[in-house]
This record gives structure tokens, C-alpha cells and sequence, in this order.
């Protein structure tokens, strides 16, 4: 298995001879054939593993959620569900507004919509002038200004929370929507910038001159000629923005635990998870209901968030 | 195309006027995100450092404003109660486990869905689904899924493995276990939640090393084949130079974000049974001590370990690898 260990990159290819096991012509497996066919299988090995971590906690998810909570207990290790235990009420119940004695998810998918699309909004709108700056223009602490924004993410989120919470108790804003979607766009403003700047660098600067010199301003520039190139990079990055928003759970803990009301699906989850009043098929209906949106999301523009978020990776 | 942009070089070049107009432009672009972060993360921030230094609780900052009197007081405190060491230990084993793992596991997935095969297009968009789900609903899947009453695993580890218990993963501060006629403890919910992390984030980790290994020009590992080199010989010296500049970003940025990671332990655990990492405590002195000034110096502290931890990492390996890469 251990390979030569004094040989270097260099050496390994700057020889031209094969290795000795190669050369010798026994019935035996050469070390080359065994390690092919070795690896050959467990290299499905893996890929049966990977499916198996990867699908079975969300298909248990999904089947959990069309139970009803006898069943369950009956049966734990069962991973179907019968014809004659397939229900709907879980759903319903968990959708329905508390006045109706459901859960109230319907509410919170509204806040949580609410909060999320206004974040994308609001992010994009600073971040793409930010990253044009960034990536185009020479102004006076163009270096430090990644740097800075690099170093939100070094301060542990809970270290924000205090005094934030105060600042905004004086503003006015806890306990409310707004203030949860400025939190949430100074989290993500950072990666935004540098998703969007990877991107801007590689339009050629030709196109922007022939644009100045056919008398559009800097402002036309951006909106004409940036923007539509843009377009698949924006998405991406507001998709990933959106993802973040909708996802997040300690401000909204923070901010709004104490009003039901203005709870996102995140949090009322987290909340009635906590208490034993609500039965955990109903709850499992209510995850469904919280990932659904972002993996319908992701799924429809995956490629583009996965070149969007890793490019820059394959240059090394 | 070329000629217009040699055309429009020769044009910028009178640049006094335009120099100072192009700094004037790139500071009011920035300008929106710099106030946002500078109101919600950097005035929070060197508020917190002023917090740390004063005896504050909750109720009394609403009233004085920024400046109280100064201690040391919570520093003492902070660095003299036995908890909150094995809880900054904690962390480390944390953050260290599932940095660790969520990389290598994400390199061994990479490896494997290298090469086309049928359904790696379903495969490769499936695996994302533990990254992109919220956390409190994954978290959620994991608590039914481990439960010593109705959970999967308990029922089936009892049915294939004969558990003559159901093992209470999440709350289990030391299991023991046999092997080989040795009994040993190992920190069972802390281990489950390092499992959890990295099953969360291996994909992250998969996604950046897929894109890297199929940059790795196809012929540098023909000619190693021709050459006999084996597969491991061809990993071992071809590729893995390759993905190391990779690796090393990835396990930085895993790090810094496990380090300061509130939201999947508090989920799974609360804290309780030995996964007590730092972000959690700062979160319980705050809400059920409402020790605001505690709670900061803890926060700092636990920053300044981070970013001690950074500099000794780019003192040793930051030149090493601009040197490799060079």
C-alpha cells in the first residue's frame, strides 16, 4: 500500500522506468492490478455510503411525516409506511393557524419568506456596488476593505448578540422583522462581495471602456453592461443569501422568542420541539415544510450556486 | 477589440482628474455595506470589548449607556472557574474533530464521484441535501432518529448488533466500551455531535475538492501511468499536491466557522453531557444569568484564541504554502 517513500513528485516523473512489480511476468496480480481492482470496488463501497448518510435521513424525515404518532411508537425500526397508516393531518395540523388549533406554520413560512426575499434584496443592492468597487476601481483602502469584512466571521455570533439586542431595544427594532433582516444582511453582505467580485473580474475591462467612451457614466455602466453579464453570478449569490436568511437560527432566537407571532419556521420548530405537547410525526411534517422551499430552491439552479460558490477553487 | 482597448489606455492616461474621481466612485460604492457592517458588527464588537471591562447585567446597561465603572472582575471570574477551561477544551475537540472530519470525509467523496458513472449527476446534487437543510430541521431528523424511546437507530442497532440497552447518544457523557477485553470510556454525545457536524459539512468540503480534481491536468496522471504508477502512488504523489492548497483553505475556514458554531450543539444537545463548547455557555450567561459582562469577556476570549490560533497557523504554514504555490 505505502508507496516508495523517498520518491518525490519530481522523481516519479522524471522516471521513465516502470516499477519492478510491473516488470515481472507472473500469473500473480501485479501490485498495479490488485490496487485497481481494490480500489475499483470499494469505490462503490463509498458511493453506496455516501447515498446511504445522504438520502435515508431525509427519506426517514418524509415518512415520519405521513405517519401518525401511534405507528411510530409501535414500530420504530419500520422505515415504510402502510396504506392503512398513510395520513394527511399531520400536515394539515401542523399548517393551520393556532386559532384553528393547528401549529401556525403558514404564519411563520410568511415571516420567513418575508425576512428572507427582503435580506436577497437589501444584500444585493450593497453588495453588487461593493464588489464592482472592490474588483474595478482604485480608491483609497481598496485592500483592507475584504480584510474587514473577511473578519466579521472571526467573532462568534453570540459576541454580536448583546449589544445588539440593546441597540435595538432602544431603536425600537427587537422584537421585530426588520431588525432581524439587518442582522441577517450584515452577515451576509461579506460573502456576497466576494462571490459577486470573483465573478466581476473575469468581464473583460474592454467592454467597459468601450461603453465610457461611448458616453455612458460609471452608474449606466454597472446597470447596462455589469448587471446582464451578471445575471447567472447574481442569482447564484442571492440564492445562496437566501438560503443563509431562511436557514439562520440564533438571532431569530435572540430577537423574537418571546412573540409568537413574528416567529420564523425555524425557530417555532425549534420552539415547540422543545415543549411535548406537539406530537413528533406533526413536527416532522413541520421540517418538511421548513426545507422543502430551500431544496426546491437549490435544486433548481444547482449548478449555477456550485460554479458560482467554488470558483476561484480550481485555480488553486 | 484590442485595438479599442489600447485606444481607450492611451486615453486614461492623463490621470490626475479621473484618478481622484475613480477614489471618489469606489468609496461611495462601498460606502452602503461599510455602514451596515459598521453598525451591526463593528460598533457590536468594540461594545462588547467595553462590556467585558465593566460589571454590567442586563437591566443596568439599558440604563448607563456606554461607559460603567472598570474591572477585571469578569476576567477573574472567566478564567477562574474550572468550567469554563474544559469548556474552551471542549471546543477545541470540537472544532478540531469535525474540521477534520467533514475535510476528509469530503475528499474521500470527491475521489470517489471523480469519474463519470451512471446517476453521479443524482448522487452529486443529493449529497448537497445535508448543507442546504436547516439546521433545525436536520438536527430535529437526528434527535427522533437517536432517541433511546422511538428512534430508528436504537431499534435496529438492537435487532442486527443485539444492544441489549438503547444507548442514549445525546446524553451520554461517557460510554463504556469493551474491546478486545479492555474497557475504555469514550465522550459519546460530544463524539455525536463531531459526527453531526461533519456530516453537515462534508459536502461543502466535496464541492471545492471536485471542482479542484477536475482541474488537475488529465495528462500529468496518464504519463504517471504509463509510468506504473499505481493508483495510491498516483494519489499519493500527483494529486494530493494538487489539493493541497485546497485542503489547507478548507480546514481554515471549517475551523474558524466550528469554532464560533452556536446553533448545531445548542440543537442537539443544549450543551448538557460534556459538549459545553464556549459559544454555548456565552449564550446560557446571557439568557439565564443575564450576565451581560461575563458573557462578553468569555466571547472575547474565546475570539482572541481563535485569532491567536490563525496567526501561529499563517506564521508557520501561510509561507509555506505562497512558497509551494509559487
Amino acid at each position: 500500500m505505502t508507496p516508495t517513500p523517498t520518491m518525490t513528485r519530481e522523481e516519479a516523473e522524471r522516471t521513465a522506468r516502470p516499477l519492478p512489480s510491473a516488470r515481472r511476468s507472473r500469473p500473480r496480480m501485479t501490485r498495479a492490478q490488485f490496487e485497481e481492482r481494490f480500489f475499483g470496488v470499494l469505490r462503490w463501497v463509498v458511493i453506496a455510503f455516501l447515498a446511504a448518510i445522504t438520502i435515508v435521513p431525509f427519506y426517514y424525515m418524509l415518512m415520519l411525516s405521513v405517519k401518525p404518532i401511534d405507528a411510530l411508537l409501535l414500530d420504530p425500526g419500520n422505515l415504510w409506511v402502510s396504506a392503512k397508516d398513510f395520513t394527511l393531518d399531520t400536515y394539515e395540523s401542523v399548517l393551520k393557524s393556532s386559532e384553528e388549533g393547528g401549529q401556525g406554520f403558514l404564519g411563520m413560512l410568511l415571516n420567513s419568506a418575508l425576512v428572507a426575499v427582503a435580506t436577497v434584496l437589501l444584500t444585493l443592492a450593497a453588495a453588487v456596488p461593493g464588489a464592482y468597487a472592490v474588483s474595478r476601481l482604485k480608491f483609497f483602502g481598496n485592500r483592507q476593505v475584504s480584510a474587514v469584512f473577511l473578519a466579521v466571521y472571526l467573532f462568534p455570533a453570540t459576541l454580536l448578540a448583546v449589544p445588539l439586542f440593546v441597540m435595538f431595544a432602544k431603536m425600537g427594532l427587537s422584537g421585530s422583522l426588520v431588525g432581524l433582516a439587518i442582522v441577517y444582511i450584515a452577515q451576509t453582505v461579506p460573502v456576497s462581495i466576494y462571490m459577486l467580485k470573483n465573478y466581476f473580474v473575469t468581464i473583460p475591462f474592454s467592454i467597459e471602456e468601450a461603453a465610457a467612451i461611448d458616453g455612458a457614466s460609471r452608474l449606466q455602466t454597472v446597470r447596462k453592461i455589469i448587471l446582464p453579464l451578471a445575471l447567472p453570478t447574481l442569482m447564484a449569490t442571492g440564492l445562496y443569501v437566501f438560503m443563509i436568511a431562511w436557514n439562520e437560527f440564533l438571532f431569530a432566537l435572540l430577537f423574537l422568542a418571546a412573540d409568537p407571532e413574528l416567529w420564523t419556521v425555524s425557530l417555532g420548530l425549534q420552539q415547540l420541539a422543545n415543549g411535548i405537547e406537539v406530537s413528533k410525526t406533526v413536527l416532522m411534517a413541520g421540517s418538511v415544510v421548513l426545507t422543502i422551499p430551500v431544496v426546491l430552491l437549490f435544486f433548481s439552479a444547482e449548478r449555477l450556486l456550485t460554479e458560482g460558490l467554488t470558483s476561484g477553487a480550481d485555480k488553486g | 477589440m484590442s485595438t479599442i482597448q489600447s485606444g481607450a489606455k492611451k486615453r486614461r492616461v492623463p490621470p490626475k482628474s479621473s484618478s481622484r474621481r475613480e477614489n471618489r466612485a469606489g468609496l461611495a460604492f462601498v460606502t452602503p455595506t461599510f455602514l451596515v457592517v459598521l453598525v451591526v458588527v463593528i460598533l457590536p464588537i468594540l461594545w462588547t470589548v467595553l462590556l467585558a471591562f465593566q460589571n454590567a447585567k442586563l437591566v443596568d446597561i439599558q440604563e448607563n449607556g456606554l461607559f460603567g465603572r472598570w474591572t477585571l472582575d469578569n476576567f477573574s471570574q472567566v478564567f477562574g472557574s474550572p468550567g469554563f477551561w474544559s469548556s474552551l477544551g471542549t471546543t477545541l475537540l470540537y472544532t478540531v474533530g469535525s474540521t477534520a472530519g467533514s475535510v476528509v470525509l469530503g475528499l474521500i467523496a470527491a475521489l470517489a464521484l471523480r469519474r463519470p458513472f451512471r446517476g453521479r449527476g443524482a448522487l452529486r446534487a443529493a449529497m448537497l441535501l445535508p448543507y442546504v437543510a436547516p439546521v433545525v430541521a436536520v438536527s430535529f431528523v437526528w434527535e427522533v432518529a437517536l432517541s433511546p424511546q422511538y428512534g430508528i437507530v436504537n431499534e435496529w442497532g438492537h435487532k442486527l448488533f443485539g444492544w441489549d440497552d438503547p444507548i442514549a447518544f445525546l446524553s451520554t457523557r461517557s460510554y463504556e466500551v469493551g474491546l478486545f477485553g479492555l474497557h475504555f470510556d469514550i465522550p459519546l454525545a460530544l463524539l455525536t455531535v463531531i459526527a453531526f457536524e461533519t456530516w453537515r459539512y462534508f459536502p461543502f468540503a466535496f464541492l471545492f475538492m471536485l471542482a479542484r480534481l477536475q482541474a488537475v491536468p488529465a495528462g500529468l496522471e496518464e504519463a504517471a501511468e504509463v509510468d506504473g504508477a499505481t493508483l495510491s502512488q498516483r494519489f499519493r504523489h500527483i494529486l494530493l499536491p494538487q489539493l493541497l492548497p485546497v485542503i489547507a483553505l478548507l480546514s481554515v475556514l471549517r475551523f474558524i466557522m466550528t469554532f464560533n458554531k452556536f446553533d448545531d450543539i445548542y440543537l442537539l444537545t443544549g450543551g448538557g453531557s460534556g459538549t459545553d463548547v464556549v459559544a454555548v455557555r456565552v449564550y446560557d450567561f446571557l439568557t439565564s444569568r443575564f450576565d451581560v459582562g461575563a458573557a462578553s469577556a468569555q466571547a472575547l476570549v474565546l475570539a482572541v484564541v481563535l485569532m491567536a490560533l490563525l496567526g501561529i497557523y499563517f506564521k508557520f504554514f501561510g509561507k509555506k504554502m505562497q512558497e509551494e504555490s509559487a
